[in-house]
C-alpha cells in the first residue's frame, strides 16, 4: 500500500547558489525510496509548486549510487544575491521549502 | 608530520566571518600539515578592492589581524603551514601586517609569501563580453574592477620556497587545498584524475563547518549535538587524492554520510564537470563510506583537462541597499503591516518621485519566497520589511525616513523601527585567456 509522506520525513537537502542560479541536492535516507523520488521529484513538479519563482530552465542530474538528485534551477533567485531584494538573496532557505513537498512511497 | 604517507589538511575558515576558536583548536591539537582559511565570497573582493582604492593600506580581509593573532602561535609551534586568500585586494599589505603580528608575538623568522596577479582590472574594457550576455560597457554601472580565479599552480613557487604562511587574493576555493597537496605529493599539472580527487577534497573542505554539521541541523529529523562548539574539518589525504574526512575529538557537530553528501553537491551544477583552473573534476563517481565515528572515506573522483581560460569576477557599483522595518502584533497585525507597506509605496512615489524598485515583505507571514507561496494568512506577530536599491545614500535615506514616519502617521500600534543602508556591489563573470594572466610571488623579509 502506498502512502503520501512529507519529503522531509524521507530525505535531506541542501541549497547552493551561483549568481541567479540555484542548485538543490536531495538525498533519501533509505535507498529503497530512491526510485520514488526519481520518478516523482521532477523539474515539472517543482515548477508546478513554485512556478512563480522558478522562471528558468530546470536541469536534473541523477546520482543513484548516492541516493540523490541534483537540480540546477536557472533564473530562480529573483536576480540572485546581486540584485534580489529578497531577504534570502542566496536562496539558502530553498531546500527546506522543497522538503515540504509530498511524495508517494 | 603525520607520517605513513597521509597529509593532514584542516580548514580554519569557510567564509570571511567564520568563527576563530575552531581554527585555534585545529592548529593546537590537530597534528596538521597545513590549514586553509577561505575568506573571499563572490562579492567580498569587490568591497576589498574599493577599500584599497580609498586607502592603499587596506583592502585585505577585515578579520586578518584577529585571525593571525589567534592562530599563528599554534601554527608556528606545531609546524602547520597556513594557506589563505585573506590578502583579498591587497596581498602585499596583508603579508606586511601578518609579519608585524608575528614579530609582536615573538615569532621571529616566520617566512611569509604573497601572490599577486589575480587583479586583471586593467586587462578588461568596455567591449569585454560577460557571461550574462552583455558587455562591460552595456551594464550601465560604474566598473569597479575584475579578478581572475587563479589555480593551484600560482601557489607552487611560494610553497616550494618553504613559506610557512602563503597569502593570496582571488584563487579558486578548492585550489587553495589542491596546492599544498600537489606540492606535498608531487602531483604533476596534467595528472587529471589525481587533481580531480584533490579537487573533491578541496570542495568538501572549503566551507569548513558545512561538512561537520553546520548548515545541516533540523531538529527532529537531523539532530546535531554541540553546534555552539562546532569542530572544523580535517582531511587525511592519501597520495592518490582519496581521503578520510573527520574532526577533532571532543568538538561539537557530526561528520557522517549525510553531511558529506550534502556538501559534495553544494553549489555544484553538472557533477561530471566541476570546473576549476586546475582540472575539470568529475564528482559523479565519488564513493562515500562510513569508516568510523565522525570518519567518512571519500574516493572515486575523476578528472579531465582543465578549462582553457580563467573565470573572472567583474564588479560594478551597485549603489545602496536601503532596508527599514516596523513590527505589529495582535489581532489584525497582518492587515496593519500590509496597510503600512501600501502607505510607504504610495509616498515614495507621490512625495519623493522615487521609481527605484521597492519590495515589501511581511516577516512572519511571507518574507523569504513570498513570490512562490503564501503561508500564514493571519499571523499575529509580524514585521513590515521594506527594501529598495538606491543610486545614492540620500535616495536610500528617503525609504528609512518614510518607514520611520509610520510610527506616528501609519497604522495603529506599530513599533520597533530599525533601518540600515548598505553599500552594494554587483558582480558578473567573464573569461580571460590563461596567457594574459601573469602571477608573481614575493617573500617578505622576516
Amino acid at each position: 500500500m502506498s502512502r503520501r509522506v512529507c519529503l522531509r520525513d524521507i530525505a535531506h537537502a541542501r541549497t547552493g547558489d551561483k549568481g541567479n542560479t540555484s542548485n538543490l541536492c536531495v538525498f533519501v535516507y533509505d535507498g529503497d525510496h530512491y526510485d520514488a523520488i526519481a520518478a516523482q521529484l521532477t523539474g515539472e513538479y517543482l515548477e508546478r509548486e513554485f512556478g512563480a519563482l522558478l522562471t528558468g530552465d530546470i536541469t536534473r542530474y541523477e546520482l543513484p549510487h548516492l541516493n540523490g538528485l541534483n537540480f540546477v534551477m536557472h533564473n530562480a533567485l529573483e536576480g540572485g544575491v546581486n540584485e534580489s531584494l529578497n531577504l534570502d538573496g542566496h536562496g539558502k532557505s530553498w531546500s527546506s521549502m522543497v522538503l515540504g513537498l509530498e511524495i508517494e512511497i | 608530520m603525520a607520517g605513513n604517507g597521509i597529509y593532514r589538511l584542516g580548514t580554519g575558515a569557510g567564509f570571511s566571518s567564520d568563527r576563530l576558536d575552531p581554527a585555534v583548536d585545529l592548529v593546537n591539537r590537530g597534528a596538521l600539515d597545513a590549514i586553509v582559511f577561505e575568506c573571499l565570497g563572490e562579492r567580498t573582493l569587490a568591497f576589498a578592492y574599493r577599500d584599497r582604492s580609498a586607502d592603499p593600506m587596506r583592502g585585505y580581509t577585515p578579520l586578518l589581524e584577529r585571525r593571525m593573532e589567534a592562530i599563528l602561535p599554534g601554527a608556528v609551534a606545531n609546524g602547520v603551514r597556513v594557506v589563505t586568500n585573506m590578502g583579498a585586494a591587497n596581498p602585499p599589505r596583508a603579508a606586511e601586517v601578518t609579519r608585524g603580528i608575528a614579530r609582536e608575538l615573538g615569532l621571529d623568522g616566520v617566512r611569509i609569501a604573497y601572490i599577486e596577479g589575480d587583479d586583471v582590472s586593467d586587462l578588461l574594457g568596455p567591449e569585454t563580453p560577460l557571461w550574462e550576455g552583455m558587455t562591460i560597457g552595456e551594464v550601465g554601472r560604474r566598473y569597479i574592477g575584475a579578478h581572475a580565479y587563479l589555480g593551484a599552480d600560482a601557489l607552487m613557487p611560494a610553497l616550494e620556497s618553504g613559506a610557512e604562511v602563503v597569502i593570496t587574493g582571488r584563487v579558486a576555493d578548492p585550489s587553495l587545498f589542491v596546492a599544498p597537496l600537489r606540492h606535498h605529493f608531487g602531483w604533476s599539472g596534467g595528472d587529471w584524475q589525481t587533481l580531480g580527487a584533490g579537487t573533491v577534497v578541496g570542495h568538501l573542505m572549503e566551507c569548513a563547518g558545512q561538512i561537520t554539521g553546520g548548515y545541516f541541523a533540523d531538529p527532529g529529523v537531523k539532530n546535531v549535538e554541540g553546534l555552539a562548539r562546532l569542530g572544523f574539518p580535517i582531511a587525511e589525504v592519501q597520495s592518490d587524492g582519496a581521503a578520510c574526512i573527520t574532526k577533532l575529538e571532543g568538538t561539537g557537530g557530526v561528520v557522517d554520510e549525510r553531511t558529506v553528501k550534502e556538501q559534495l553537491l553544494y553549489e555544484v551544477h553538472d557533477p561530471t564537470r566541476y570546473l576549476t583552473p586546475d582540472v575539470s573534476a568529475d564528482f559523479s563517481g565519488v564513493r562515500i563510506e562510513n569508516v568510523g565515528p565522525d570518519r567518512i572515506a571519500v574516493s572515486g573522483a575523476g578528472g579531465t583537462a582543465a578549462p582553457e581560460s580563467y573565470k573572472v569576477t567583474v564588479a560594478f557599483d551597485g549603489g545602496y541597499l536601503a532596508e527599514a522595518g516596523v513590527s505589529y502584533a495582535g489581532p489584525g497585525a497582518q492587515a496593519r503591516a500590509e496597510l503600512a507597506g501600501e502607505i510607504v509605496a504610495e509616498r515614495m512615489d507621490s512625495v519623493h518621485g522615487s521609481n527605484a524598485p521597492a519590495r515589501v515583505d511581511i516577516i512572519g507571514a511571507a518574507s523569504l519566497h513570498a513570490t512562490a507561496r503564501r503561508y500564514h494568512e493571519d499571523s499575529r506577530d509580524v514585521r513590515l520589511h521594506c527594501t529598495q536599491r538606491a543610486s545614492s545614500r540620500e535616495q536610500a535615506e528617503l525609504l528609512l525616513w518614510e518607514v520611520e514616519s509610520l510610527l506616528c502617521c501609519g497604522p495603529a500600534a506599530g513599533g520597533g523601527y530599525r533601518g540600515s543602508i548598505t553599500p552594494s556591489v554587483i558582480t558578473y563573470s567573464a573569461s580571460l585567456a590563461r596567457d594574459r594572466v601573469v602571477t608573481k610571488t614575493e617573500i617578505v623579509a622576516p
